[in-house]
């Protein structure tokens, strides 16, 4: 176990390492990135000020020393400051992380909560109307461009009915779980959660099958067990294993799903910061949110490995 | 005999026959979907004849035009409007149902395209990986582990803004998107081929590397690639529409549906029907795929399941 842990965990900072090169290159591919400090004339900066500005920067070093450079200042936590307001990159990535989080969050007890039970029941009676529903939901889910569901949300919800706000976060941060926060949160928390939820059902449902048809669900069943304690007791706890791990795995996954809710519901969040520091061409604040996503999902990946093999024995000797 | 047992067949048990054979069908065929892809197809391939107006005609009277059965008094109030518009009419005045047609071509080609080319590039990637192994595999393997580990809508929004927007680019992001999965499971696959007797025979009797892996080993792996890419389809359908959407994607004013979503959203609260169609085309393109991609996975090889 120590062995696969170990080597798990090498293969993580190889994906790291690998993950910063591509920010540092993408970084690098607008070009000369002191033109987005000192655009040529204009400025009125002469050519001594552009030399040691160059020197500041490091950019007079080869192209390998400069990716060194900026990754021994990441480790240590500095991303540099933000092209548009001069802010330290850290700085401003602290005040939204945490709205991201909140969102996640209340995405994935949506999630849990939601496709869990539906996943097991429409595996315990295949074929009738709860598999039917679970189904339905699984598929709206997996297909409905996520985007699209939150205007129609705002429109029906907000606009027409004017149950929910329209988008952003509580703007009087009213106390914690009151229901003025939480309307903020129902919206986009379930758009957000959606798709993984249907990942989530699919993959309980599928789990579930394989389960109650094994040998030892029909003796559990032969000897006379009630129903409810070969469903919740026998199969759930063995058929969890692959969703608890894959839970891990969408905590990435919200990431993503994160850049486009955001930008739908006005959230004050990572992915609209992101987003945002794209069209202000503010690279060192983008190059510094690609690399904490980066972070974040190669190690919700590296937990959910090491989940999956403590869980499930077999793994750890392929 | 034949005709005996028709006469006493009565029509209850008939219509009976006719809907169980029908979900029979159903259940056997992916009926459902099939049709709907297809008409998005006929759609796409015919919308320069059938589609009732050109995807860039506007008519400023018709702005936000609403759809037929919403218009009541709409048309009587606003004179000027020549045209009839179906499912109504965009900011600019355009005829949405002509810009979905067309929007159909779009996302046809741009996801077929980069299907194929990620398909190609990732299936070759493998095909090296598993085949040679070594560094050569753990390399190959680890550059995908890292490119799945980045969030890549941004690393797309990225490129998209660096190079410029335009179909060509977004078919080359859409197929960064698409090659991993074939990496890996290309891959798998060959780790297992390479071993066989037929293999070893071949490399006994002097066929040449490039030639093991093009005749022997690919027949292999052709089924998995072609199950891969219905399976991955409909997710390179919504990347489109998702970075579309994100002003990152297919430039405006070309009629791509997730742009028109986003061309929508200002307007959406006085008219929603500029946003709500373009999306139920997205949601029934990438449903029809995905259903298709599933079923043809357990069609071509059940042991596929888990892909």
């Amino acid at each position: 176990m120590q062995r696969f842990i170990a080597r798990r965990f090498v293969f993580m900072i190889f994906s790291l390492l690998a993950a910063t090169m591509v920010v540092f290159g993408l970084s690098r591919a607008t070009g000369d990135p002191l033109l987005l400090y000192a655009k040529p004339g204009g400025y009125g900066m002469s050519p001594e000020q552009i030399e040691a500005l160059t020197k500041k920067l490091g950019l007079d070093k080869p192209l390998v020393v400069q990716y060194f450079m900026w990754l021994g200042r990441a480790i240590k936590g500095d991303f540099g400051r933000t092209i548009l307001d001069e802010r330290p990159v850290l700085q401003v990535i602290r005040l939204k992380i945490f709205n991201t989080m909140r969102l996640a969050m209340g995405a994935l007890l949506w999630a849990v909560t939601i496709s869990i039970p539906l996943g097991v029941l429409s595996a315990v009676k295949r074929g009738t109307f709860w598999d039917y529903a679970g189904r339905a939901f699984a598929i709206f889910g997996m297909c409905a461009p996520a985007f699209w569901v939150g205007l129609m949300a705002i429109v029906l919800f907000a606009v027409k009915l004017g149950w929910l706000p329209a988008a952003s976060m509580d703007p009087l941060r009213s106390a914690p779980f009151s229901w003025t926060n939480i309307k903020y949160y129902i919206m986009p928390a379930i758009i957000l959660g959606w798709y993984p939820a249907a990942a989530l059902l699919r993959l309980t449902r599928s789990a579930m099958l394989e389960i109650l048809d094994s040998e030892f669900i029909k003796f559990a069943r032969s000897k006379g067990v009630r129903e409810t304690a070969v469903v919740w007791k026998h199969a759930f706890r063995n058929a969890m294993i692959p969703p608890l791990t894959m839970m891990a795995v969408m905590l990435g996954g919200f990431i993503a799903g994160a850049i486009v809710i955001e930008q739908v519901f006005a959230w004050p969040g990572m992915g609209r910061l992101s987003v945002d520091a794209i069209f202000n061409n503010d690279f060192p604040l983008l190059t510094g949110c690609v690399l904490l996503f980066a972070c974040m999902f190669v190690l919700a990946n590296f937990l959910a490995d090491i989940a999956y093999a403590y869980l499930d024995p077999r793994i750890r000797y392929t | 005999m034949a005709e005996g047992m028709a006469a006493v067949t009565t029509v209850a048990q008939r219509s009976r026959q006719v809907v169980v054979g029908g979900w029979r069908l159903m259940r056997r065929w992916p009926v459902i979907p099939a049709v709907i892809l297809v008409g998005i197809a006929m759609m796409a391939i015919l919308a320069t004849w059938i589609a009732p107006q050109g995807p860039y005609d506007q008519d400023l009277n018709a702005r936000n035009a609403p759809p037929v059965w919403q218009a009541g008094t709409w048309y009587e109030e606003h004179p000027k409007v020549q045209q009839r518009y179906f499912l109504g009419a965009d900011y600019v005045g355009r005829d949405l149902l002509s810009r979905i047609m067309y929007g159909a071509r779009i996302s046809l080609q741009v996801s077929g395209i980069a299907a194929l080319a990620g398909m190609t590039i990732g299936s070759g990637l493998g095909l090296i990986a598993g085949y040679f192994g070594g560094l050569i595999d753990e390399f190959i393997m680890r550059l995908v582990d890292a490119w799945l580990s980045l969030p890549f809508i941004l690393v797309a929004m990225v490129v998209a803004i660096v190079l410029g927007q335009s179909v060509a680019i977004m078919m080359g992001i859409l197929a960064l998107m698409a090659w991993s999965s074939f990496t890996r499971n290309v891959r798998a696959e060959v780790l297992s081929l390479k071993t066989r007797d037929y293999v070893s025979l071949a490399k006994i009797s002097g066929a040449s590397t490039p030639r093991i892996l093009i005749a022997h080993i690919l027949p292999g792996v052709v089924n998995t690639m072609v199950v891969i890419l219905a399976l991955r389809l409909g997710g390179l359908i919504m990347g489109e529409a998702t970075l579309s959407f994100l002003g990152a994607g297919i430039p405006s004013p070309t009629p791509a549906w997730g742009l028109m979503v986003s061309e929508g959203k200002d307007y959406v609260d006085t008219a929603y029907w500029t946003s709500l169609f373009p999306g139920i085309f997205i949601f029934l393109l990438v449903m029809s795929w995905n259903f298709l991609g599933d079923w043809f996975r357990d069609y071509m090889d059940p042991r596929l399941r888990q892909l």
